[in-house]
């Protein structure tokens, strides 16, 4: 072990993450010509989509009914088709005035000063208190998620999901999937937070969803060995009388997710706060450009959403990155962009879109005051 | 949970039969344990049944699998030769030594 070698990268572009938007964003920019790195910090490359052993839906253009891990290899052997350097193993502790350093493998430092840097970093999961939420049996939806799909590892025998939004259905029946009983899935709202098609799936297992119902305490000794449900009011307070005690051993935290967006806070990049988009992101123009010229944000750290639109901003990062790296002819650049664009608003229409979409418009509006005050 | 619930999936409706060919030997407080080569240590310390990875400093409070990717550091284990890891990213390797429940005999 030789401790304190540091490694020289000289990409033109550096990219942050090695999911679903930062190896489109690869992939995408290195088309025009530009060399690409990518660090990720864990030992494979493919971020939250090698998890995703469900189907996708939506249009041919985002692969629906392939499976998101099958997407994630896709995308892994395009960008390595492409020469894209994918350097694992490597979580980036900072960006240092355009000076970007990475810990490689524990064991080397990695510092590299790229013209470009895009930043596809995703998100973090929320968690809720409540007493005992620390003990050991309490975890995320993404914990279990990855646990069961890529380690295989039964999280809990009787596990109780809290939320139901897209990520605590899917997670439900995932978890069944592999061997586990899921005995409810807790709900605040006075509905179900994610698709009916998913929450269909899950009635037909015969797994309740406890609508207006929220975890007031998960107990044991040194493991979860009992939850507590209580009814709740419009205003989410507690009905007296109406808690409930269920058996499980293992609690899923499916409660929404949080832009990973510390190195961006580092660069200095400008933020706004948008909670349709899972709170404070850095402000970002249509092709992805932060309030820094040089770097560039896609997918989750840009505004929580889903693969197929990390996917879309991701291209959109790669191509504004080459394009400003003077790569791109300006008529292609036009071209690829609008049907980035387009694609980008089809996946944000319907109900369940037009939320992100207003969120977004207020990021485009965020970026044009921004330079209209300075 | 009961002991006799089988932690490890060996067969998966989409993801097909475990490959469990590439084995190790891991000491966990000194007691040999079988762990799939490659496998976070975490992972290979449930799949033997062992939740508690630690107990905190101040409160003597349990912690194990939260986030599972690294970012809450409550799995954090001692590896002898690597020192305080987060237990669910960091790969098992043949004989590595770990200590788990380290509150009173190392600071984290």
């Amino acid at each position: 072990m030789r401790h304190g070698r540091t490694r020289s990268v000289d990409s033109d572009i550096l990219v942050v993450g090695a999911g679903p938007a930062g190896l489109a964003a690869a992939i995408e920019a290195s088309e025009h010509g530009a060399t690409v790195s990518i660090v990720d910090e864990n030992a494979r490359p493919g971020g939250q989509l090698l998890k995703q052993t469900h189907r996708f839906f939506g249009s041919e253009r985002h692969q629906a009914g392939t499976r998101g891990i099958d997407i994630g290899s896709r995308l892994v052997a395009t960008a390595r088709d492409r020469n894209v350097d994918l350097i694992l193993d490597t979580p980036v502790i900072g960006i240092f005035n355009g000076l970007v350093v990475a810990v490689n493998d524990n064991r080397h430092f990695l510092s590299t000063r790229p013209r470009r840097i895009i930043l596809a970093t995703g998100a973090a999961e929320n968690a809720i208190s409540f007493p005992g939420w620390s003990l050991p049996g309490v975890i995320t939806a993404g914990a279990a998620q990855t646990f069961v799909n890529v380690h295989r590892i039964r999280v809990g025998e009787n596990i109780v999901v809290v939320g139901s939004g897209n990520v605590g259905l899917i997670v439900a029946y995932q978890l069944m999937q592999a061997g586990s009983n899921v005995v409810a899935i807790v709900e605040a709202m006075g509905q179900v937070g994610g698709w009916g098609v998913h929450a269909a799936k899950i009635r037909r297992m015969g797994i309740p969803i406890l609508t207006r119902h929220t975890i007031t305490e998960a107990a044991g000794d040194t493991h979860v060995e009992q939850i507590t449900v209580h009814e709740v009011d419009d205003r989410l307070n507690r009905l007296p009388g109406s808690e409930k005690a269920l058996e499980a051993d293992t609690v899923c935290l499916a409660v929404g997710m949080s832009p990973r967006s510390h190195l961006a806070e580092m660069a200095d990049c400008a933020f706004t706060d948008v909670p349709e988009l899972g709170g404070t992101i850095p402000i970002h123009n249509a092709i992805m450009q932060t309030s820094i010229r040089s770097i560039y944000c896609a997918g989750d750290v840009s505004g929580v959403e889903e693969a197929s639109t990390a996917i879309e901003e991701g291209r959109l990062a790669g191509l504004g990155a080459a394009f400003s790296l003077d790569l791109v002819e300006s008529d292609l650049y036009e071209r690829r962009a609008a049907i980035c664009m387009k694609a980008l608003d089809d996946l944000r229409s319907g109900p369940f879109g037009q939320q992100r979409k207003t969120g977004k418009d207020a990021v485009l509006r965020e970026y044009d005051e921004y330079y209209k005050n300075r | 949970m009961t002991a006799a619930f089988d932690k490890r999936i060996t067969d998966h409706p989409i993801l097909g039969p475990l490959d469990t060919t590439e084995q190790c030997t891991i000491f966990v407080d000194s007691k040999p344990l079988i762990a799939r080569l490659g496998e976070p240590i975490l992972a290979a310390l449930m799949a033997n049944d062992i939740w508690i990875t630690r107990f905190t400093k101040k409160l003597g409070a349990p912690r194990g699998l939260f986030c599972g990717i690294g970012l809450c550091n409550d799995c954090l284990v001692f590896v002898d030769g690597l020192g305080c890891v987060r237990s669910c990213v960091t790969a098992v390797e043949e004989d590595m030594s770990i200590e788990t429940r380290t509150n009173e005999k190392r600071r984290f």
